[in-house]
């Protein structure tokens, strides 16, 4: 292929491709493009030193400048700290309420809490705040444990019948199992527990009233007004824990039931635990 | 037959025109459809078009340059400049007007009517925008002035482009692609204080404080000013610019464009048999001052961005000869067509295309100008949770989560009552606010964030959802905005 055909118009050589009487140009690369293409081969040899480009086999090249993104992220979030050093300081000396008096600290707390909320407490709570069965709702006004700002900044710091000295802790007795009541009276129970959260009037006029005076009220509470002191619920309203059917009050009031909550205290810090209470205290049941 | 031989006591005026031989370097017959480029030299020319061409660049530059210094007194601790693009901020100022980044469709508007304005100009006077305002033209003057006052006039400067590298040619190139240089950085440094307070971003580009960001856009601007106006030029227009092709299908045959008197003009030349010849003397002063590098007399060609200096140039040789002015000329494409010229008759300026473009124009204008007018000083947006769609309460009651935001577009603090239309017995509460103060606050030109809880009876709920209005009032002036949305609750 020593003397390729030119073409006469352009002066160009051709590759010597041929369909119907159009031929085919063997015009060169631009050589600004070549030299671009030259510059980056060197560019990439560079790049390789620079910076962390090949993987060994438990390891990779570093590259002499060191760049590593996760230094980089740490490093910026490292640098937003320290820019909040003086609010995490001050939300560190006060009180919960004087957190919520003041609107600077008020807006951190709510803007951290609700980081730290989605972090760790939205497994069970779920990301609305809205639990499900056998976790509470946070955003509604029934409280177990107290719905104050410092009784929930308690329970996040201690849990429920979590291994830690402070924890909330109580337990229901197995009625049923237990053969303190047997299955009529548990359903009579039932039946007036059901309508105590119905609120229809018909409660007192039940035979299960006597039953429930007798080993109810003491910590469920004179007409079901429930007892914060003791988690005791309250049954007077249509919040229900577990599903708000009569099959669950009797499979309740026969074999109880205890759900558990971790202690926080040792596993966040002081400011995210006071964050955590005033975000959850403003989902709006707070008392 | 008269000719300068036989009257030797009068100068001839013809004698007076010189003839350059020149050949335009873009015509319409070059065979190859890759060629290197040429460069061009156009040569300077006097003359009305050229004049005001000289305005319309000393106007534009003078607005470019001058607009950003401009002050305007407004209230609070806005800005004093008059034009400012505040993108940290998210603030457009242009005098008495303030735009939030959401109002983007004032600015749509105004780009709706620029190019209806295009579109009118282009139909009515062809590629005036091109020959006299584009800024691609502007600024290849501006960098011509330099090169003419550097290099010389178009013979000069062709003899030192061929002239062997030495002292003197090494320190004009560097002169002036310097002076270039300086005026593409200026260029670049003047279009970054339209986006900063331009007395305090002139401090802190020279004492290297500004943001990283100005320097880059100074750079590239100055490396795109440099390279597009002193060393493209008219490969600009010609082979990057869409709107040479776009134009096309705005004009008509009542377009203006410039042409040059066929029938006048040939045939061309100078010499013995002039009776003979037509009034084009063939001394090519058209070609040589084109900065296009055409020959307007093959006819209208793609290359030419109608800046008249043909028409200056050939002005001043029909002066010379005594001849009327208008060989090449301002005339409408129908005239060229039949050969004649242009009378003030022909100037249709209302035809429908005109008149469309007029009344769209018009249009645009009024709907932008009222709602420019009635733009409001507060917005209400509202967000309702999600998640949970609502909360049951041991009352009994049915609440609902609403994230309300308020914007305040005045420069004063503003506090607004809120207000639930459409749902019996609502209870209001503001998060953070626990004290019960009804009032919102909301600091000047600012967007205030609340979260609303609403509560309301279950009997009070007819419906899973119920639509409700929340509508917040001035506490002050009674000015109120309102945004509907729902409030949901369990099945009946």
């Amino acid at each position: 292929m020593t003397d390729k055909p030119i073409d006469d118009v352009s002066g160009v050589v051709t590759t010597g491709h041929e369909w119907d009487g159009i031929r085919e140009l063997d015009t060169p690369m631009p050589r600004w493009w070549l030299w671009t293409y030259y510059a980056c081969v060197i560019w990439a040899i560079g790049y390789w030193i620079a910076m962390p480009a090949w993987p060994l086999v438990s390891d990779y090249t570093r590259g002499v400048l060191g760049h590593s993104q996760r230094a980089q992220l740490s490093g910026e979030i490292a640098a937003v700290k320290a820019g909040q050093a003086d609010l995490t300081a001050r939300t560190a000396k006060a009180s919960l309420a004087e957190i919520k008096a003041d609107a600077e600290l008020l807006e951190f707390a709510l803007a951290g809490g609700r980081s730290a909320y989605a972090v760790n407490c939205s497994q069970c709570h779920g990301s609305g705040a809205a639990g499900s069965d056998g976790y509470p709702n946070l955003n509604d006004d029934d409280w177990i444990w107290g719905g104050t700002v410092e009784q929930i900044h308690a329970t996040i710091q201690y849990g429920i019948r979590a291994d830690h000295d402070d924890t909330r802790d109580n337990e229901m007795p197995a009625f049923g199992r237990d053969e303190m009541l047997d299955p009529q009276q548990v359903d009579a129970v039932s039946d007036y527990v059901m309508a105590l959260s119905r609120d229809d009037g018909v409660a007192d006029t039940l035979p299960g009233k006597a039953l429930y005076t007798e080993h109810c009220v003491d910590c469920h509470g004179p007409g079901g007004a429930g007892n914060m002191e003791l988690g005791a619920p309250k049954l007077r309203d249509g919040i229900w824990l577990y599903q708000g059917d009569k099959a669950m009050v009797v499979d309740m009031i026969t074999n109880s039931r205890a759900g558990m909550m971790p202690a926080w205290v040792d596993r966040l810090d002081k400011v995210t635990l006071k964050q955590l209470a005033v975000y959850i205290h403003s989902l709006g049941g707070g008392a | 037959m008269v000719t300068a031989a036989q009257k030797p006591e009068a100068l001839d005026p013809h004698d007076q025109v010189e003839t350059v031989d020149a050949k335009a370097l873009n015509t319409r017959v070059t065979g190859a459809l890759y060629k290197k480029r040429e460069k061009i030299f156009p040569r300077r020319v006097a003359g009305t078009f050229r004049n005001l061409k000289w305005v319309v660049m000393a106007v534009t530059l003078t607005v470019y340059y001058l607009a950003p210094w401009l002050r305007w007194d407004r209230a609070g601790d806005a800005p004093d400049q008059a034009i400012l693009i505040d993108i940290p901020a998210r603030r457009f100022y242009f005098f008495f007007i303030e735009i939030w980044p959401q109002e983007v469709y004032y600015i749509t508007g105004i780009l709706v009517i620029a190019a209806l304005a295009l579109f009118l100009f282009t139909s009515i006077a062809g590629r005036v925008w091109c020959g006299y305002t584009c800024p691609q033209t502007v600024w290849v003057d501006l960098f011509l002035i330099v090169e003419r006052f550097i290099d010389g006039d178009r013979n000069s400067r062709m003899r030192l482009e061929t002239a062997r590298w030495g002292l003197a040619k090494i320190f004009k190139r560097v002169v002036k692609h310097g002076i270039w240089l300086m005026i593409a950085a200026l260029t670049g440094g003047a279009w970054v204080f339209y986006f900063a307070d331009a007395p305090s971003l002139l401090v802190d580009l020279f004492t290297l404080q500004a943001g990283e960001v100005a320097y880059i856009t100074v750079a590239v601007l100055t490396a795109t000013t440099y390279s597009l106006g002193g060393l493209a030029r008219e490969q600009v227009c010609t082979y990057m610019c869409p709107w040479p092709r776009i134009q096309a299908a705005m004009i008509d045959e009542e377009s203006l464009i410039i042409s040059y008197q066929e029938r006048r003009g040939e045939p061309r030349g100078r010499g013995g048999q002039r009776d003979a010849l037509g009034d084009c003397v063939s001394c090519n002063q058209c070609v040589v001052v084109c900065p296009m590098g055409i020959d307007i007399r093959d006819g209208m060609q793609l290359e030419c961005i109608s800046c008249a200096l043909c028409v200056d140039a050939c002005n001043s040789v029909m002066d010379k000869i005594g001849k009327p002015r208008g060989l090449i000329g301002y005339n409408t494409l129908s005239n060229f067509a039949e050969g004649s010229e242009l009378k003030r008759s022909d100037l249709r300026l209302f035809r429908p295309r005109t008149i469309v473009y007029g009344v769209l124009i018009a249009v645009v204008g009024v709907i932008m100008l009222a709602a420019l007018v009635t733009r409001p000083s507060l917005e209400l947006n509202v967000q309702r949770d999600r998640n949970p769609l609502f909360v049951n309460l041991s009352s009994g009651d049915i609440r609902n989560g609403y994230t309300v935001k308020i914007l305040n577009k005045l420069h004063d603090t503003r506090q607004f009552r809120l207000q639930v239309d459409g749902l019996k017995a609502a209870k209001i509460r503001v998060i953070g606010r626990e004290d019960g103060a009804a009032l919102f606050t909301v600091k000047p030109d600012r967007l205030a964030s609340f979260r609303v809880l609403i509560a309301t009876p279950k009997a009070s709920l007819k419906d899973e959802t119920t639509d409700i209005r929340l509508r917040v009032i001035d506490a002050e002036n009674g000015t109120t905005a309102h945004n509907d949305t729902v409030f949901r609750g369990p099945k009946p």
